[in-house]
């Protein structure tokens, strides 16, 4: 307990040098550019290939369970969307997210941390952790909200592509329930969710790679718990946003 | 001038340094040697901040270090080079930004005037037309070299060195010993080396300090270590045979 009061101490004091003015702005949106590029860009097509799938399943399994003649068809489009916007499109992308791009981070910098290259850094007088870690932070927090929209966008079209090949229903009726009673809220909603996982991934991430110690295995070690503890904290935080917002 | 008085640091229960005083002073090569383990790194990253050192004082000429805050601390560590033990190149940068680094976040600089700086800082330590290669391009030596370029960048008067010569061949490591004398002589830095290295002792050892087990036990020049009837320093600088024969030679065991 007094060791997780501790590590959340270190984490607020690390946020603190972090959270800061950076050392220099033509660095900092040289290394902003590069960070958007590797962290969102480079997350564009596993993101692209699971909506699709993932929009195409939801249709099926709707479908599928809506055989009551009662319930009109296009009740299939309604209900994806809703399973998109809501949940998928933001928890299910983070929680994969943290995956990819949490190792990525708490290894890159937990390496550069055991070879010393954050205390060579240190040695000439930068801010290390604003230097290395402010460009994550923010190019992953302002654009990955965008990523949510695209797998929004393209999670509806995987619906699509499946309702064309299997005629399953219209895509008419699909349409229709898309269009039915829609609340842009919702996607302001999904999008605020994203960044706040976005930025709970980097942080974290950066944090376990940041204080990484013993070696390769050490930095293996810490780039574990960095995605096992912002995945447990995503769904933390999914639960206290909804709370807040809907 | 670099003047040490009296530090101590423990990592939980285990007391690394004990009670530690020393004087470095420019244009010599002073070096820190003793096993591994014995504190080497810990007592030069406290010299430099990078660890807090728990008492004690440490003094850059006139300014005591160990009082300041951590921006007061940037201004003193502009005036250090440092190279470490693994070189510590930063790998997302080629060798000419590597060195160029210091100069992009602490000078205003024209681009020309870095590159020339660059350029002049590779050829001091007899590399060229490495420029636009990436750290792991290169020989563990030419590293050292780039490290070396990258912590003399903004022309230091203080140079620490990790182990230079760690993972170096015999031959490079005293062309690496070499360089870091010159430079030292040249600019009139005040350099300080830990090492295990008995050949860097006696090349060039200007000044020596013996830790053993955290406590700084003898100190001596390089014409005294030999001579020197301290057991655990002995046990030390004779752990070789050829050591050992060396001084039998010399008629001094
Ligand atoms: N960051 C650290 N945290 C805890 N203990 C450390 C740390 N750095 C070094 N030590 C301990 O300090 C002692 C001296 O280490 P070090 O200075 O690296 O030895 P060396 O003389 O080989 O450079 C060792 O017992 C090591 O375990
Ligand atoms: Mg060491």
């Amino acid at each position: 307990m007094i060791k997780a009061l501790e590590t959340i101490g270190q984490y607020l004091l690390l946020m603190k040098s972090v959270l800061t003015k950076p050392d220099s702005w033509k660095i900092f949106r040289k290394q902003f550019i590069n960070e958007t590029e590797k962290l969102v860009l480079q997350s564009v097509h596993i993101v692209a290939i699971i909506s699709v799938f993932i929009g195409a399943v939801i249709v099926l399994q709707t479908a599928s369970n809506l055989e009551n003649p009662l319930i009109p068809k296009m009740y299939v489009g309604y209900m994806t969307r809703e399973s998109l916007v809501l949940e998928f499109c933001s928890t299910m992308i983070a929680l994969i997210l943290a995956g990819k791009v949490g190792s990525n981070i708490s290894s890159e910098i937990g390496s550069m941390r055991i070879t010393e290259q954050i205390d060579a850094m240190e040695m000439m007088g930068l801010n290390s952790a604003n230097y290395l870690i402010l460009p994550k932070i923010s190019a992953a927090t302002i654009f990955n909200p965008l990523l949510m929209l695209l797998s929004f966008i393209l999670g509806l079209l995987g619906g699509a592509l499946i309702i064309y090949l299997t005629n399953i229903i219209t895509l008419g009726h699909y349409i229709d329930g898309i269009r039915f009673s829609f609340k842009s809220y919702y996607i302001f909603y999904s999008m605020t969710k994203m960044a706040a996982f976005s930025f709970i991934i980097t942080s974290i991430s950066s944090f376990f790679g940041y204080y990484a110690t013993g070696g390769s295995l050490g930095v293996g070690r810490s780039s574990t718990r960095a995605i096992v503890i912002s995945s447990v904290l995503i769904l933390v935080f999914n639960l206290v946003i909804t709370h807040l917002m809907l | 001038m670099i003047k040490v008085k009296n530090i101590e640091k423990s990592f939980g229960s285990n007391h690394v340094l004990k009670n530690i005083s020393v004087t470095y002073k420019p244009g010599e090569c002073s070096l820190i040697i003793g096993a591994s383990g014995s504190g080497k790194t810990v007592l030069l990253k406290s010299l430099v901040g990078l660890h807090e050192p728990d008492s004690g004082e440490i003094w850059y000429e006139n300014t005591l270090f160990t009082i300041l805050n951590n921006k007061e601390k940037k201004e003193i560590r502009k005036q250090i080079g440092m190279l470490f033990q693994g070189s510590a190149l930063f790998d997302f940068a080629t060798v000419e930004e590597n060195v160029r680094f210091p100069m992009d976040f602490f000078t205003d600089w024209s681009d020309e005037e870095k590159l020339d700086r660059v350029n002049f800082c590779l050829k001091r330590v007899n590399l060229r037309d490495v420029n636009s290669l990436y750290p792991n391009e290169l020989s563990g030596g030419m590293q050292k070299r780039v490290g070396i370029a990258r912590a003399i960048a903004l022309n230091p008067k203080y140079l620490f060195c990790d182990e230079p010569n760690s993972g170096l061949d015999p031959q490079t490591s005293i062309l690496i010993d070499q360089l870091i004398r010159e430079i030292t002589q040249e600019y009139n830095i005040t350099t300080v080396i830990n090492t295990h290295d008995m050949n860097s002792v006696m090349e060039i050892g200007d000044k020596l300090c013996f830790i053993y087990k955290g406590a700084l036990v003898w100190e001596g020049t390089k014409d005294d270590v030999l001579k020197t009837d301290h057991a655990e320093l002995n046990e030390f600088i004779f752990a070789s045979n050829m050591a050992r024969k060396v001084k039998e030679s010399a008629g001094l065991l």
